[in-house]
């Protein structure tokens, strides 16, 4: 673990913990999911408020200028830490890969992403790559698959990381579905622009899913995870949709994503 | 060709819905997909050279003046000719040119990916030639009227039921009455029209997958040897090629090919990889008479300028059509020219235009497969998003798309404000969503309840429940 | 029209390179001295056998393959393969001198020449055969006519132990150390061939020839 940067408490890392709008506004027990885990696995956990998005919708939009500001802002807010931890690939590629881009012209602002930069992370990736985090405390009897979301994959190349943790909950039994790697279809406001070609995205997610014979898919990112349960949701299936933090931090006596009070 | 781009959105609808291109699309798609991956891990080297190929072609690119320069030399050198288009309507005048220079009455084609985007065929066709394609795929789409929706298999939207009836239709007058449903009948009733015509072509028009700048040769890369009876039997051999395939020496484009089939069709190397240098020797027994090679630029000098210059670094291998799930959900016609896919959705803009393909970048979810594969690590979804950049510069983006954001980004610049706003309106969704858990309509997010259910939030925001429970000490 | 294309694209180039003019003198001698290099990149790893390595890759791309210990037994295998094929021993053979030592039996039919629409079967030599891929490279001349590698229904190419070698770039090597240039056409030919254009399924024999016969023969 890198030593270089002040420390908390007891020479425990400082984490800001980047919620991610999603996160934030649709689940907020990823969150505290992610705390839970980042607590246990040597960290003291801070959450900035000053925090909304990490401006990728903008930033997948052309709109330069935007993000740009945006990126100024969590910039200002997370600099001050040891890490910068989010439980979302695509969020924390966002910090750790593009920020950097967006500040060719300005000298001291690229140098101020590229210090963010090299301290950002995915969660589940800190923990684990990081944290040297081999095993969790939990159980989970049930069977699960794995979705691997795109940017968590490609750009920070998680993949083994998840699979290792969730080997160590108890109970829990990893059944992978074919094309695992495989994009579902959401891609951000792609999902809303294109519905037709999303939806038959996510209804191959769906079968492969089936497929697999698992009763839960996990998933590192949430904007996946609402698609894939919305679209499991509206064919009226009954596996469950969880964020992979959730379960990892023993915390899946919340309802399920998109799950109702109505008894199945 | 037509460029109906603009029409992607209703274009994907509909293939969405097409059954037959569906099961098509369906019967291709895993098979590129695995017979590239066991294709490269027989290749240890894959990696290495990738970088190689990357590097060779970059340092083409930077010096490109020179090495089209020396090629050109030594084409005219061994015997042919060079001619310079700027533009399809001139490249299109130059080959219908040297047909009308030797009095040809018939063409036979090789499958060219740059033939198609200067259109030569209906150039040929008005200035009276019969035009045969020879590539089967290209032969079926010919026959059909229709594009190729594939670079490397340009008829792979079509089933064999439909190659049956189009072979019916048009068969019978060579005497072709009979039915041919099974594949080797349907390939071997293709050969035996097609020998007639390659044979009495008066000109072969090929493309290239490479030029070298070094020997003056021309590179195609073939499994049907369809290419080689066209550049072989007529009297006369034209290369339709753009500027940025030429490469320094016979050993680059060597690297270059240990990427191309095994990135293509998951081959080592394809049956047929055929170097042209110039017309017959004078004690040659076969082979054309004249050779000649019309270079195409096409915007392709304004992209080495700018942002998209690694573009050029593209291969035409077809394996981000292939690993894309946009491209394997809509099949390429939805795309509306030329070039589908993420490399066409990269290309096709910067060719017709931003303003009458702006659909195509916004059409993909970033998810960065084809980039994986790319065997010339070419970063395709940076540039989809660098041409959304243009898109909302030029203000191309939709309207709606842009208030939109404009909301957004307002409150995302605004914690103080943000948080407040998005408190209200989660608490009043988790109200109204709490007993079923998800909404099956939404009025402002139709674009996403049309298809599959929002799931409603939990009921506050994290940060919210983040300070009621006193900053995570009552976890 | 056409010079003027030529001096806009060109000029167009060197103003996206940020050039105004052609390059610096020593920048093109860089340039020059990188062409005559020849330098050969990263080459997969080829066995030292390499008449085996050609055989196995020549099969895995569906050719058939032969071995006989010397030129003598070739007439034999020849004879064996097209009547185990069911052919007429027919056959247009290329007028390559090589070939010319060899004893053919009086009842085969043989024409030297290039071929046409009627041949069914066609014998060539090779200039050179690829371990690497098992490729065979045929080099057209005077002795080599391009038409006898594609138009017959089955190629049967006549491949000498010795002239089999490691990589793709040991071609051009040999080109350049034998040849004087390129000849019109250099092929690199890998198995029969085939297409897949049709559901993705490879069926052989699309427009060449449906069938590649290689013969080795094993003599020092
Ligand atoms: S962009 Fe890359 S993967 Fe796509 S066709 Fe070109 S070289 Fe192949």
């Amino acid at each position: 673990m890198a030593k270089s940067y002040k420390h908390g408490d007891a020479g425990r890392p400082r984490v800001g913990l980047f919620v991610t709008c999603l996160v934030d506004l649709f689940r907020p027990s990823v969150g505290f999911a992610a705390v839970k885990l980042l607590r246990a696995a040597g960290c003291d956990v801070e959450i900035p408020r000053a925090q909304t998005c990490c401006g990728q919708p903008a930033y997948n939009s052309g709109d330069v200028k935007d993000t740009r500001e945006i990126a100024k802002q969590v910039i200002d807010a997370f600099e001050e830490f040891d890490y910068v931890v989010a439980p979302s690939g695509s969020c924390a590629g966002m910090l750790k890969l593009h920020y950097p881009t967006l500040f060719v012209s300005d000298v001291v602002w690229q140098q101020r992403a590229r210090a963010l930069a090299v301290r950002c992370h995915e969660l589940v990736s800190f923990i684990t790559d990081v944290c040297g985090m081999d095993s969790v405390d939990a159980s989970f009897d049930q069977s699960v698959t794995y979705h691997d979301s795109c940017s968590g994959l490609r750009e920070l190349a998680i993949h083994a990381q998840p699979r290792r943790l969730l080997a160590s909950v108890r109970d829990l039994r990893l059944s992978e579905m074919c094309d695992a790697d495989v994009c579902c279809g959401f891609g951000g406001t792609f999902c809303i622009k294109y519905p037709e070609i999303s939806a038959r995205m996510v209804s191959d997610k769906m079968a492969n899913t089936e497929a697999s014979g698992a009763n839960n898919v996990l998933g590192g990112d949430l904007g996946c995870l609402l698609n894939i349960a919305g679209a499991l949701k509206r064919h009226g299936s009954k596996i469950k949709v969880y964020h992979v933090a959730e379960i990892l931090a023993d915390m899946a006596d919340v309802r399920a994503i998109a799950e109702g009070e109505e008894p199945k | 060709m037509r460029v109906t781009s603009q029409a992607f959105r209703t274009r994907a609808a509909v293939a969405l819905k097409n059954v037959e291109l569906q099961r098509a699309m369906a019967k291709a798609k895993g098979g590129f997909v695995d017979k590239r991956r066991v294709a490269i891990e027989a290749l240890p080297e894959f990696e290495q050279l990738r970088s190689v190929a990357r590097e060779i072609k970059e340092h083409t690119l930077s010096h490109l003046d020179y090495y089209l320069e020396r090629f050109e030399s030594q084409v005219i050198a061994s015997g042919g000719h060079v001619h310079w288009a700027r533009t399809p309507a001139e490249a299109c005048e130059i080959v219908v040119g040297i047909c009308g220079g030797v009095g040809a009455r018939s063409v036979t084609k090789g499958k060219s990916m740059v033939g198609e985007e200067i259109a030569i065929n209906p150039a040929l066709e008005n200035a009276g030639l019969e035009v045969i394609e020879t590539d089967l795929g290209e032969y079926i789409i010919q026959l059909a009227k229709e594009p190729p929706s594939h670079i490397i298999a340009p008829a792979v939207h079509k089933t064999r039921d439909q190659v049956t009836d189009l072979f019916q239709e048009h068969h019978s007058r060579y005497g072709y009455n009979q039915r041919v449903t099974e594949i080797p009948d349907i390939v071997n009733e293709a050969r035996q029209v097609l020998r007639d015509a390659f044979l009495s072509a008066d000109v072969g028009i090929t493309g290239a997958n490479f030029l070298v700048a070094e020997t003056g040769s021309t590179i195609i890369v073939t499994n049907e040897g369809n290419g080689d009876l066209t550049n072989t039997l007529p009297a006369v051999h034209i290369v339709t090629a753009s500027i940025e395939k030429v490469v320094p020496t016979l050993e680059d484009a060597t690297a270059i090919l240990r990427l191309l089939a095994r990135s293509a069709t998951g081959q080592e190397m394809s049956s047929y990889t055929t170097f042209s240098t110039g017309p017959r020797r004078s004690t040659d027994l076969d082979g054309p008479k004249e050779f000649h090679v019309v270079l195409v630029d096409n915007g392709r000098s304004q992209m080495l300028g700018n942002e998209f210059h690694e573009m050029l670094r593209c291969i035409r291998c077809g394996a981000c059509l292939n690993h894309c799930p946009v491209y394997g959900a809509v099949g390429g016609h939805a795309y509306g020219w030329v070039y589908p896919g993420p490399m066409g959705s990269v290309l096709t803009p910067l060719m017709v235009g931003l303003e009458k393909a702006n659909h195509l970048p916004n059409a993909c979810t970033l998810n960065g497969r084809c980039e994986q594969v790319c065997p010339m690590s070419i970063p395709l979804p940076k540039m989809l998003r660098q041409l959304r950049v243009r898109e909302f510069e030029q203000r191309l983006t939709p309207a709606r798309m842009r208030w939109g954001l404009s909301i957004w980004t307002y409150l995302a610049r605004r914690p103080h404000l943000y948080q407040p706003v998005m408190s209200i309106l989660v608490r009043l969704l988790e109200i109204l969503g709490r007993k079923r858990g998800r909404f099956r309509y939404l009025p402002f997010a139709h674009g996403w309840t049309k298809v599959r259910d929002m799931p409603a939030p939990q009921g506050q925001t994290f940060q919210r429940a983040w300070r009621q429970s006193g900053d995570g000490s009552r976890l | 029209m056409n010079n003027n294309a030529r001096e806009q694209i060109l000029s167009d180039i060197r103003r996206a390179l940020n050039r105004t003019t052609s390059l610096h003198k020593s920048v093109s001698a860089a340039l020059m001295a990188r062409l005559a290099g020849h330098s050969v990149h990263v080459q997969p790893v080829v066995e030292t056998d390499l008449v085996n390595r050609f055989i196995a890759k020549s099969k895995a791309v569906a050719s058939t393959v032969v071995t006989v210990p010397s030129l003598m037994q070739v007439p034999e295998a020849v004879t064996q393969y097209l009547t185990t094929s069911s052919q007429k021993l027919e056959v247009v053979m290329a007028p390559d001198p090589l070939l010319d030592d060899i004893d053919w039996p009086t009842s085969m039919k043989i024409e030297r020449r290039q071929a046409g629409r009627q041949d069914v079967v066609s014998i060539t030599g090779v200039f050179a055969a690829i371990a690497e891929t098992g490729t065979l490279v045929l080099l057209s001349g005077a002795h080599s006519p391009t038409t006898l590698n594609f138009l017959p229904d089955i190629h049967i190419a006549i491949v000498r132990r010795q002239q089999i070698i490691t990589h793709i770039e040991d071609v051009w090597r040999q080109i350049r150390s034998e040849l004087e240039g390129m000849p019109r056409t250099v092929n690199l030919i890998t198995g029969p061939s085939r297409t897949a254009d049709i559901e993705q399924t490879i069926q052989l024999g699309a427009h060449g020839p449906r069938s590649q016969h290689v013969i080795v023969v094993d003599a020092e």
